[in-house]
């Protein structure tokens, strides 16, 4: 196993139309999970596809340790990659039974007879199906039927899985269970991940580093917790958590992580001048007896707490927390405990 | 490690030239050598000979007004039948349609002799129950009319199917809007469903009027016998007279005749592309009128219609094959299965025509079968840009009349093949390589809706596990089309089985099929044995259709060309 660089990789479908991925350069580490992150046709699926070698790419390449896989003139077929893939529709085989379907990837590689039964059952007991091996995919539910399709991923011990969007077509309870399974199989395998999805709530939940992609380009690339804490630029501020951005003058100096004291600042400026995004984030808007004033817009009840909208009073909104019921048209005065410069 | 390829798609590199190749011999090489002998005979100055001929031009003449007479019945039988079965509340729908489709499959020179045992002095199911027109009374069916009425009760079906496909497209919710509008039943008919039902009527009238206009056995058996000839038939009897100017004759003949087709092929077309708008809000589900009181009164008409276009005549049919002789009366006295024994058991000609026809069939089935599942993934998977002309090109042979590909067919191979020096002309080969190119189209469609309907992702997943194409095709692909392949080898079979058309041009001794040993019986005036003959074929269609009607529920949609 080794290391899956992306070299300034670049996709255009149409001869002279917009690229689909645009110069994205990117290291994944052996046995990293990364997530790709980002609105839909913002080309994450389009990259995941030029790594499983279904797409070719336009320029640039990509590389499994020293061993180039794919560039704009030369590609190594799907078939010889030796990488796994779960797919948004689980793509079983319907004329099979869950152990043919499990046990496909080592009869094509002519593992047969008691070496391969011993590895469908491994694989099976892993996503706990035992029991279903001779059921055909129609009989499953949704969730099961993910599981089968990621018991075939594990049986052949790829160099790299790819998970596009595979929890898209499951409901919200189904997909809290599958999201446990995923890390139980990335810690099991140690294979090198890569995992689609358009949910940044799924991305932080699940991946060790966060990649986010919009219109072909890469933005950011950190841990969960960075991307979280630090983000870079106005479009992965507004992807990531459920912040606000506010355009107000730029406070002096280059701190990038603003106190009270600051943000009162420059929220009580009026002056003409430079402005800047400020991203500000639910949690850490304090309704306060003195602050900065502002006019509720909304009010929607979330059983353990209020979540506001809050008009300034030039007319950005911002969101915020309340633990008390609170009336649409009330003023309020809050405190901002942190914000952060995009 | 292995080669890198350089391709990103997954077909095999020998997978284009391949379909290219398969294309370029049944499609363009055979209607290519048709043009091009055509065009040089025009040049030569032959063809104004033909062309001032004045039976020529009397032929066309009866080509354009059986047709156009036919296409009339045709839309008149199949509107009536779509607009009272899609829209209305009539009981027993599946039975109704299924067996109004029948006279389509069926072959049309049975069609002909049995509505020739129908009618006329000589029926024998008219003199059975006394009401035989006296002798030497003439046959009414041997005329510019009876041809028309029998075209358009083969091709009724056709206008059924396209007007039935828009009804059934048409938008529940266009329907409910106009009924909420305060428009009545009848208001909501009259302005919403048949203005929107239009394109449907002019597509399947245009494709009757092409199918008329190509077939061969109606005007063989009823035109002949009275002077009508048609242009098949013309060329038929052209090519039966041998000279030295019939090649140019039939080609100059077969480019009218595709001229005509194309023509209307157009029209289809043409008022097909407008009809896009159709899939907007929920469609599939026709809303359904109440007849109300008129309900039985619908319902006999149907069943009546049924019984004068399919039960009557195919009544006639077998107790013409149970007469003694042509024109003797059938009574229990002198009922007799001499026929059936006949062709069973005694004539060599009907073991040959059989073996013939059944070995043809059962190759042209599973022979296209594998060029069609390789065309078929090419033209759904790849991104090429020749997708359209190959499958247009694919489509062609089809579309045109038997006769004239019959016709390119003995002008491409009536010298020997260049290179290898052999001479499949006379043999059964010809016949084969011909059907091939017919019913490549008949094949391939629903292959190609099967492919269609196939999660690329299925593919893919197979890819990841290693497996190459050829593993590919046998694992997964092949096992997943399976169902539309079973259907597309029982539909080629039954059409070649019947087929007339391509092979009357093409056979010689030794190679008659079913469709050529009934028409020949008939001309020689074993009609009984005839009658006999196109029973047994009946019962074949029958069972084929039913064995189709059985698969339908687990086959793509558009597979079985009578469900929609």
């Amino acid at each position: 196993m080794a290391k899956l660089i992306l070299n300034r990789l670049s996709k255009t479908f149409d001869l002279g139309g917009r690229a689909a991925v645009n110069d994205v350069s990117l290291t994944v580490r052996e046995g990293g999970f990364l997530a790709l992150l980002g609105p839909s046709g913002c080309g994450k699926t389009t990259v995941l596809r030029m790594i499983a070698g279904f797409e070719q790419p336009s320029d640039g390449s990509i590389l499994l340790g020293e061993r180039v896989l794919a560039d704009a003139s030369e590609m190594v077929g799907p078939e010889h990659r030796n990488m796994a893939m779960v797919f948004q529709s689980y793509a079983l085989w319907p004329h099979m039974s869950v152990a043919e379907n499990v046990g496909y990837p080592l009869k094509v590689r002519g593992i047969s007879g008691e070496k391969r039964e011993r590895k469908v059952r491994e694989a099976l007991a892993a996503v706990h199906l035992e029991t279903h091996a001779d059921r055909r995919p129609a009989d499953l539910s949704g969730g099961q039927r993910q599981r089968v399709a990621l018991a075939r991923c594990l049986v052949t011990e790829p160099d790299v899985v790819l998970l596009d969007e595979p929890l898209a077509n499951l409901d919200r309870h189904l997909r809290q269970e599958m999201e446990e399974t995923f890390r139980e199989f990335h810690a099991r395998s140690g294979a090198t991940m890569i995992y689609v999805t358009h949910d940044q709530a799924e991305a932080m939940a699940l991946a060790t580093d966060v990649a986010v992609m919009s219109e072909g380009k890469l933005l950011q690339v950190a841990t969960p917790e960075e991307i979280y804490a630090r983000p870079e630029g106005r479009l992965v501020g507004g992807l990531v958590g459920q912040g606000a951005i506010l355009s107000l003058p730029s406070p002096i100096g280059d701190k990038r992580l603003l106190d009270w004291p600051v943000v009162q600042g420059i929220l009580g400026n009026r002056q003409e001048g430079p402005r800047t995004d400020i991203l500000v984030r639910p949690q850490d808007v304090e309704i306060a007896a003195e602050g900065a004033a502002v006019t509720v817009l909304s009010v929607l009840f979330e059983g353990e707490r209020y979540a506001l909208r809050l008009a300034l009073p030039d007319g950005q909104t911002l969101r915020a927390f309340s633990r008390h019921p609170v009336k649409v048209g009330d003023r309020l005065a809050i405190v901002i405990r942190s914000a952060w410069r995009l | 490690m292995t080669r890198p390829q350089n391709r990103g798609n997954s077909q095999p590199r020998w997978l284009f030239p391949f379909v290219v190749t398969v294309i370029f011999c049944l499609s363009v090489l055979p209607l290519g050598r048709l043009a091009a002998t055509g065009i040089m005979s025009a040049f030569r100055g032959g063809a104004s000979e033909l062309l001032s001929d004045p039976g020529l031009w009397r032929s066309v003449y009866d080509t354009l007004s059986t047709s156009f007479f036919g296409m009339i019945a045709a839309v008149l039988l199949g509107g009536g039948f779509a607009l009272l079965l899609t829209l209305f509340d009539i009981r027993g729908k599946a039975l109704l349609g299924f067996l109004f489709m029948l006279p389509t499959m069926i072959p049309p020179q049975v069609t002909a002799l049995s509505w020739i045992g129908m009618t006329g002095p000589s029926s024998a199911l008219l003199k059975a129950i006394g009401l035989a027109p006296p002798l030497g009374s003439p046959q009414p069916l041997y005329s510019i009319g009876g041809i028309a009425l029998l075209y358009g009760v083969q091709n009724a079906a056709l206008v059924y199917l396209s007007l039935r496909a828009g009804l059934l497209a048409l938008p529940r919710d266009a329907v409910e809007a106009a009924r909420l509008s305060g428009a009545s039943s009848f208001q909501v008919l009259k302005d919403v469903i048949l203005p929107l039902s239009l394109p449907g009527f002019a597509a399947g009238a245009a494709i009757a009027f092409v199918s008329c206009v190509g077939n061969f056995g109606i005007p063989a058996i009823l035109g002949i016998p009275a002077g009508i000839y048609t242009l098949p038939t013309l060329i038929y009897s052209k090519f039966a007279a041998f000279g030295p100017r019939t090649f140019a004759d039939i080609s100059v003949l077969s480019g009218l005749i595709a001229i005509l087709s194309v023509i209307g092929l157009m029209v289809e077309a043409r008022v097909l592309r407008g009809r896009d708008y159709r899939v907007i809000g929920l469609s599939g589900q026709v809303a359904v009128f109440r007849l109300g009181a008129w309900r039985w009164l619908a319902e006999l008409l149907l069943w009546l219609t049924i019984f004068l276009i399919l039960a009557m005549p195919l009544i006639a049919l077998v107790a013409s094959s149970l007469a003694p002789a042509y024109g003797v009366p059938l009574s229990p006295a002198t009922v007799t299965i001499k026929a059936y024994e006949e062709i069973l058991v005694r004539q060599a000609a009907t073991r040959i025509a059989f073996t013939n026809s059944l070995s043809l069939s059962l190759a042209t089935a599973f022979g296209l079968l594998v060029v069609t599942v390789l065309t078929g993934y090419f033209l759904v998977r790849s991104k090429s840009r020749f997708v359209g002309v190959i499958s247009a090109l694919a489509e062609i042979p089809y579309a045109l009349p038997g006769i004239v590909l019959a016709v390119a067919f003995i002008l491409l191979f009536a010298a020997p093949i260049p290179v290898i020096g052999i001479s499949i002309y006379g043999t059964i080969w010809i016949i084969l390589i011909a059907y091939f190119s017919s019913f490549f189209a008949v094949s391939l469609k629903p292959v190609v809706s099967a492919f269609r309907q196939l999660d690329p992702s299925l593919e893919e997943a197979a890819r990841l596990s290693g497996a190459g194409f050829t593993r590919r095709l046998a694992d997964i692909l092949v096992p997943l089309v399976a169902p539309a392949a079973g259907a597309s080898v029982i539909l080629v079979f039954l059409i070649a089985c019947n087929e007339l058309t391509v092979s009357a041009l093409l056979w010689s001794a030794g190679t008659q099929t079913l469709g050529v040993l009934i028409y020949n019986l008939d001309d020689s005036g074993s009609f009984n044995i005839a009658a006999a003959l196109s029973v047994l074929v009946v019962i074949m269609v029958i069972a084929m259709m039913v064995a189709l009607e059985l698969m339908a529920k687990r086959l793509p949609k558009g597979v079985v060309p009578w469900r929609s």
